[in-house]
């Protein structure tokens, strides 16, 4: 049913129609709302779960990791510094193979304190062994919870769904909410593989010497490769349910005879459309790939879709401090060396902190890059707070 | 449930935690959890905290543990106990013994936070904390529990400060039971054991478990550690229930503190020439304050 709703509260009501056994978060701006929406949805007796309110989100993602080795499916939610403070849980839960689902709702890190959106937060928990799916809008970022719980739980991986924060948590948008009954026909019931169990005592967690532990991580690695099968299947599996595209590895927008291709991730990417769809008026063919499973990073798509494409640039809301463009090294590295030679590949970074991004900073980029590759550039950048001693 | 005293007084031995574990000789946390595990029988998780415990018995791929084993970080046992007790109540399982287990710094520094949560959200949690009084895995520094004068490798000069009264910050939480205990008294320590287990709510146990590689004694001595710890007052041994301190174990014979601290090398140099310094006095001034408290 299309509903004019806020971000939040259709990945609440989502999240709920996927009966999560076990919720427990921790408040944070800008995640609250989905967790407070949950919390009622529980209390009003609409969803059978356990929501535990506990005192960190440390505490949180320990409780969902407990829960979900005991066999729940279980369900977090959360921002910023409660990612961070989550980190060393956020590793075991992959190590431990634990098919979680988290909602990232993406925002800034301290210091100095910004409680607004930027992408760096999921980005510090890239390397965990966690799937990542970013949403475009709240359309997507309701759909990809649905697909989320299944990916999970198909490939034994913990899933990150990751939507900009205030921009669309936020946001009233309509969104098609499905019926309970049509999730329920997609997503079976949880069977888990490996619990703590009286009846069948194992142990969870045991400590891997150096004769066992590259292997683990090996075997961690290759699983999040293969999952791309599953991620694509349950997808395209979802386009058959529920009659819409969401998610996926990839999509791309007007790229077959674009002449330049800007790749990006999240919601930014309905501004850079739009500013397609201009440019395309004024006669400049610009495409457009987004990456929508960051994680595993879909490197032979992005190949696929840009190897006749000399003209790329990355626009991205994070940065690895004293090296640039995180999601631009990994595109930069999707391409095998010998080809790159007159390829350009330019780097922005943007939106840092909730700094708006405006579609005349995204035209000054694409006309920038038209002309010269850039290395890296920040996107709006006011000179005049920046002053030479600071560096 | 309610058990009969024959029951509750039973030595048991299911030999669900086994031998063939890593611990040095004479480690009292390997025994107290030998003991923990057989007192609660197969129908139990264990939750167990990084430590000495989890790394002497959880090597893959032939852990010591036969009922389920949990471990996922050295802070997080209690929430991880949550976790799985509320997965039990939302799957309707059960009934079963859920057991949050580790050393002193998993319990009362590095997871404080987390096992403050767990009593105050009333998990139905049983919480064992493995006492001794450092931080042994790494190579014995200094914990909140390590007491005053004690050598280790972050107090090469002896500790300067108390040690944290943990059973009484957990009584404090308002929690249906807590007890102390030692690894001497087998019966005593798997009576509080079943009796935590047949109340409803969190519980906590503390076991001081002596370290002979951390406090510097031959592991053959650990027993007769554990009973100076008790007949000096250094260790009381009582029960909370439901903020009442009962069962208080009275001492037989009031033993000075210098016979438990010269037996442990941690303690050496609170003696020159087999004079006591000045912290003796102090020790047995904390002693002395506790057999008051306690009325010992
Ligand atoms: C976050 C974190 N910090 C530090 C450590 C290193 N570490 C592992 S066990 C341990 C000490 C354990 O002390 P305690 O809880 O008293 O148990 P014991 O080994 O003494 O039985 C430390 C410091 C760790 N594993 N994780
Ligand atoms: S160091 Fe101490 S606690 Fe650790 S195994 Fe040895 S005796 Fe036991
Ligand atoms: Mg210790």
């Amino acid at each position: 049913m299309l509903k004019q709703i806020e971000g939040s509260r259709a990945v609440a009501e989502c999240v709920a129609m996927c009966r999560p056994n076990v919720i427990s978060a921790y408040p944070i701006t800008p995640q609250t709302h989905i967790v407070e929406d949950l919390a009622m949805i529980v209390g009003q007796g609409k969803l059978d779960a356990e929501f535990i309110n506990v005192e960190s989100e440390f505490a949180a993602a320990s409780v969902v990791l407990g829960a979900s080795a005991a066999g729940a499916r279980a369900y977090s939610a959360t921002s910023s510094q409660g990612l961070l403070l989550m980190c060393e849980v956020i590793y075991c839960i992959a190590g431990m193979r634990l098919p979680i689902v988290l909602t990232c709702a993406n925002r800034a890190i301290s210091a100095p304190l910004s409680i607004w959106n930027d992408q760096q937060d999921s980005m510090a928990m890239r390397d965990a062994g966690w799937i990542q799916l970013h949403a475009e809008d709240n359309q997507e970022a309701s759909d990809l919870h649905i697909q989320a719980f299944k990916i999970a739980e198909q490939t034994s991986l913990p899933v990150m769904v990751c939507m900009d924060g205030f921009i669309l948590t936020h946001a009233y948008e309509p969104v098609d909410i499905p019926e309970p009954k049509q999730v329920d026909d997609f997503l079976p019931p949880f069977l888990p593989k490996n619990i703590v169990d009286p009846r069948s005592p194992k142990g969870i967690g045991l400590f891997a010497d150096p004769r066992f532990y590259l292997e683990t991580r090996y075997i961690l690695h290759r699983a999040m490769e293969k999952s791309e099968e599953t991620i694509k299947e349950v997808s395209a599996d979802f386009a058959k349910t529920f009659g819409r595209n969401s998610g996926g590895f990839i999509k791309t927008y007007k790229l077959e005879d674009a002449d330049l291709v800007i790749v990006s991730m999240g919601s930014v990417v309905g501004t850079i459309k739009e500013l397609i769809d201009r440019m395309e008026e004024e006669g400049k063919k610009v495409g457009l790939v987004q990456i929508c499973s960051y994680r595993p990073f879909p490197r032979h798509e992005i190949y696929n879709v840009l190897k006749d494409k000399m003209n790329i640039v990355v626009l991205e809301k994070s940065i690895s401090l004293g090296r640039g463009g995180i999601l631009a090294s990994d595109v930069r590295w999707s391409f095998p060396r010998a080809e790159k030679k007159d390829r350009n590949i330019s780097s922005f970074i943007a939106g840092l902190g909730g700094r708006n991004i405006p579609m005349d900073d995204l035209r000054y980029m694409v006309e920038k890059v038209e002309k010269e590759p850039v290395e890296l550039e920040f996107l709006g950048l006011k000179n005049e707070l920046i002053s030479e001693k600071d560096l | 449930m309610e058990q009969s005293a024959e029951e509750l007084n039973k030595i048991e031995k299911k030999d669900l935690f086994t031998s063939g574990h890593r611990a040095c000789g004479g480690c009292g946390q390997a025994l107290a959890a030998r003991l923990v595990a057989d007192a609660s029988g197969e129908n139990t998780i264990a939750c167990v905290a990084t430590g000495c415990l989890e790394v002497f018995s959880s090597p893959y791929p032939d852990p010591s543990w036969r009922i389920p084993f949990l471990h996922s970080l050295f802070e997080n046992a209690a929430a991880v106990a949550s976790g799985v007790e509320a997965a039990y109540k939302a799957l309707n399982k059960g009934p079963v013994n859920i057991i949050a287990q580790g050393g002193d710094g998993s319990t009362a520094d590095i997871g404080f936070q987390c096992m403050s949560g767990m009593f105050e959200r009333g998990h139905n949690v049983l919480y064992v904390c493995y006492d001794n009084e450092a931080y042994m895995n790494t190579g014995v520094q200094r914990s909140s529990f390590t007491p005053l004068g004690a050598r280790t490798s972050t107090t090469p000069m002896g500790n300067k400060t108390r040690k944290k009264n943990m059973p009484l910050l957990a009584a404090d939480h308002g929690i249906p039971y807590v007890a102390t205990a030692t690894v001497d008294d087998f019966r005593d320590l798997q009576r509080k054991v079943k009796t935590a287990l047949s109340i409803e709510g969190p519980k906590y146990i503390h076991i001081l478990a002596p370290c002979p590689l951390g406090w510097g004694h031959h592991g053959e001595l650990s027993v007769q550690i554990c009973r100076l710890a008790k007949d000096t007052g250094i260790f009381p041994i009582y029960e909370i229930v439901d903020g009442k301190v009962t069962n208080v174990l009275k001492i037989p014979v009031k033993v000075p503190v210098e016979e438990y601290l010269k037996l442990q090398g941690r303690f050496k140099h609170l003696f020159k020439k087999g004079q006591p310094t000045p912290e003796v006095a102090e020790i047995q001034e904390i002693a002395n304050q506790n057999i008051a408290r306690f009325n010992l």
